[in-house]
């Protein structure tokens, strides 16, 4: 299961994930989010400077066969945008937790990662998905 | 992302349900049967079809048999096609209508004998279909849903037909579109039909359901030297839609009609359920009309987003819509007022509130090249 869900990672109910270094925080989908996708064929994203709410849509990724809105689990200021996904938006299903990052955003209130699940946790809350 | 609730009944399996399975398929209720959306990859299957061949599992389609004296007369009642222009071994595609013009399914008929004909159905249409037939002609023939009979197997790509015609004793090369035979196929019987729902060349093969994995075994087993891929409904469903191919629920439905949808050409047959309200229709003139699309903007329309006036009130609806990974656009289909329907128009889409551009296409996003002829024997 770690190989497929980072232990340092923190994750939210709707699949994105978050990497805290200081108070930089980089944010992307998981595993379960791209292969409930399929092929993504493209994303939208926030240009940099733009102000994410916690849990509001900051974006959009689509496969062939869906669309799905990105819910930002943190809240801060957008401080650098991937945006070589803008034209290779496969990069998200070859390697959704490094060069298929999305956002790189510089968040005020730490203490807002601490209501996002830890790896075991998310992963119990998949089980409990699947199952249900 | 995923909703859980509970399903109402038990989704059916194919025959191949266990073969999926063990390719590693993600399966979905698809129409009430569980079914294959991907083996691979949406992207790497499509290709896989567009440049060598792929094999699909489609025995979750229905089967309608009409057999008696009046066989002829009973289709004839049900679809809007000429059930005249078939002869033995001839296919016909068509729709079926309501008395007002809409569309109960869209289909394809298999004359067998003058006394014997065939009807294949979509998958999730099958009950209601039959109902409508037995309804409507089983008191001039025998009406049978003989749907559990058969496995039902489509081999398309520009390699399909030189490897079927390996595993066959009988030329089928020499079967035109939308002509069949009943021949074998690595042994196995099998109904051949040169007919698909890809845009590429290829046949379905019809095969008694028990055999129905010994037969998809056995070509996948051959067509490994020529790259042959097993391909899901999510690669169905873009390849069909660059060749501009209907889907039922999606562009086609009870709300509109078969000259609405762009399909006047199969509206041909004299006697039939919906004739007059088809009479009348095209006598005034269709208000609204079924075109393709190719997105301007970076966005991919989806079925049920709305087309929008100048405006910006809800002029038409997407149908369906999709990346062209073939043809590299994003492409759809959409039914908007016949006064914007000309090829070169521009549409705007609301996708998920962004207004996004789109051009009205003529034809088919997608078309096979044609055969290369054979290179000149240079001596």
């Amino acid at each position: 299961m770690s190989a497929d869900y980072p232990n340092e990672l923190r994750y939210t109910k709707d699949h994105e994930w978050a990497r805290t270094e200081g108070n930089t925080v980089t944010i992307g989908i998981t595993k379960f989010a791209v292969d409930q996708l399929g092929d993504i064929t493209q994303v939208e994203l926030p240009p940099e400077g733009e102000s994410l709410q916690r849990e509001s849509v900051f974006g959009s990724v689509e496969s062939v066969k869906a669309v799905s809105d990105l819910f930002a689990p943190v809240s801060g200021k957008v401080l650098k945008v991937n945006s070589p996904l803008r034209d290779s938006p496969e990069y998200i299903n070859e390697d959704c937790y490094d060069e298929g990052w999305m956002v790189q955003v510089e968040v005020k209130d730490l203490s807002e990662l601490d209501k996002l699940m830890s790896v075991t946790e998310y992963v119990a809350y998949l089980k409990e998905q699947e199952g249900a | 992302m995923t909703d859980s609730s509970e399903p109402a009944s038990t989704p059916k399996r194919t025959p191949l349900y266990a073969a999926h399975q063990s390719l590693g398929a993600k399966i979905i209720d698809f129409g009430g049967w569980a079914m294959p959306l991907q083996y691979t990859g949406i992207l790497d299957e499509h290709r896989a079809v567009r440049g060598a061949v792929g094999i699909f599992d489609v025995s979750h389609m229905g089967e309608v048999g009409f057999h008696g004296p009046r066989a002829a007369e009973a289709v004839q009642r049900c679809i809007t096609n000429d059930v005249g222009k078939l002869s033995d071994g001839k296919a016909l595609y068509t729709t079926v209508c309501y008395p007002d013009g809409g569309i109960v399914d869209d289909c394809i008929v298999y004359r067998e004998a003058a006394d014997r004909y065939l009807i294949v159905v979509n998958a999730s249409n099958t009950n209601k279909d039959f109902s409508w037939f037995d309804e409507h002609a089983g008191s001039t023939c025998d009406v049978r849903n003989v749907s559990d009979v058969f496995g039902l197997l489509a081999v398309q790509g520009p390699r399909a037909v030189e490897l079927l015609a390996g595993l066959c004793p009988l030329p089928l090369s020499s079967v035109a579109g939308f002509h069949f035979l009943d021949t074998e196929i690595a042994g196995i019987g099998v109904r051949a039909a040169r007919t698909g729902y890809t845009g590429e060349d290829g046949f379905e093969l019809f095969v008694a359901a028990g055999q129905t994995e010994a037969l998809w075994n056995a070509i996948l087993a051959a067509g490994q030297s020529v790259g042959i891929k097993p391909i899901g409904l999510g690669a169905r469903d873009t390849l069909r839609l660059e060749a501009k191919l209907s889907l039922y629920g999606n562009d086609i439905d009870a709300d509109h009609s078969p000259l609405e949808a762009g399909l006047g050409w199969v509206v041909k047959g004299k006697g039939y359920i919906g004739e007059d309200a088809l009479a009348a229709q095209a006598a005034a003139g269709v208000t609204r009309k079924l075109v393709g699309f190719v997105m301007k903007d970076r966005a991919i329309a989806r079925h049920g987003y709305n087309i929008l006036g100048a405006d910006g009130a809800p002029i038409g609806v997407v149908t369906s819509g999709t990346v062209g990974p073939t043809v590299g656009l994003n492409i759809g289909l959409g039914y908007v007022p016949a006064a914007i329907a000309t090829p070169g128009t521009r549409l705007v889409i609301d996708c998920r509130g962004k207004q996004a551009a789109a051009e009205v296409v003529q034809g088919p996003f997608y078309k096979r090249p044609r055969p290369q002829p054979a290179a000149g024997k240079a001596s």
